[in-house]
């Protein structure tokens, strides 16, 4: 189900992705709306799932995670059963933040965080390259990262 | 730095980002004051970066996503600083990731269609300065979008 969202709610969800600790009453003066107008407006982007819940950006260095790598893995069998076997086993590594089965040069695109490099590889090599069916994989280690708003 | 009763916060706060404050503090054993006191302390020194709104864009009519690789022609000094500053330009780019290895830069599109993602493709994103060479994962499924980190 899509959702139209007017020019007001594009706004909401503007100021919410930025920060979604302010308030109705807060977003409602940004924006010139009263704090039950706004309220109203923020419940019905929440029930319809437009906001999908919040996400916390850490310091990951500052806690001991300074190193993130993205993973292309190409699965060496493929069909029903070695996806649902490779998914189940990917899934379950603690390391392994992002997930994602996608079309093209490789099967699956994975994020994963380590302490550092020497974790990395040990994550690799004890468990990325004992996945049921990994075939090729291409490591690529982040230096930065910057989130856009988006089309908002 | 966070001390061992941040980390337990953190842990928990990774885990279910949406959870109250109240049982936040129950599940990591601390008051709410001086749970509300931690937070506040980790928001001022960094630790907690920001406490994002996530958008579900598929809701919002966005139904492709497209992870788009890129190898910059490195013999431009400023090849990187230009070209990120022109892929900021485009609204419908929701990540710009750089890198160490074979692929420079990543940014991650969203578009309503196919269609979109055509005239996106051909009129914003072949657009963009100093490629060597490009590639295009197109999202199927995401299995698992977590951000615990194991503490």
């Amino acid at each position: 189900m899509s959702v139209q969202p007017d020019v007001t709610d594009l706004a909401i969800l503007r100021l919410l992705a930025e920060d979604a600790t302010r308030g109705a009453a807060e977003i409602g003066r940004m924006l010139g709306l009263t704090q039950p107008a706004t309220w109203r407006r923020i419940r019905r982007l929440t029930e319809t799932g437009v906001i999908a819940g919040r996400r916390i950006v850490v310091n990951e260095a500052a806690l001991g995670f300074g190193v993130t790598v993205f993973l292309g893995i190409r699965l060496a069998v493929k069909g029903r059963v070695s996806l649902e076997d490779f998914e189940r086993a990917v899934m379950a590594i603690p390391e392994v933040q992002v997930v994602q089965h996608v079309l093209g040069q490789f099967d699956y695109r994975l994020r994963i965080r380590a302490r550092d490099i020497a974790d990395f590889e040990r994550i690799l090599r004890r468990r990325i390259m004992t996945l049921p069916g990994v075939g090729q994989v291409e490591a690529n280690v982040m230096l930065s990262e910057e989130r856009r708003p988006g089309p908002l | 730095m966070p001390d061992a009763t941040d980390r337990r916060i953190l842990r928990q706060l990774l885990a279910d980002p949406g959870m109250a404050n109240a049982e936040l503090a129950e599940r990591a054993g601390v008051t709410p004051v001086s749970l509300w006191r931690r937070l506040e302390r980790m928001r001022e020194n960094g630790v907690i970066r920001a406490v994002e709104a996530k958008i579900d864009w598929r809701k919002l009519g966005y139904e492709v996503q497209v992870s788009l690789r890129f190898t910059l022609d490195k013999t431009h000094p400023r090849a990187f600083d230009e070209f990120i500053a022109a892929a900021r330009q485009v609204p419908e780019v929701t990540e710009i990731q750089t890198f160490l290895g074979s692929v420079d830069l990543r940014l991650s599109v969203i578009a309503r269609d196919m269609a979109h993602w055509q005239q996106l493709y051909r009129e914003s994103i072949l657009t963009l300065p100093h490629v060597a060479d490009s590639d295009a994962l197109m999202l199927v499924s995401t299995i698992k979008d977590v951000q615990e980190l194991p503490l």
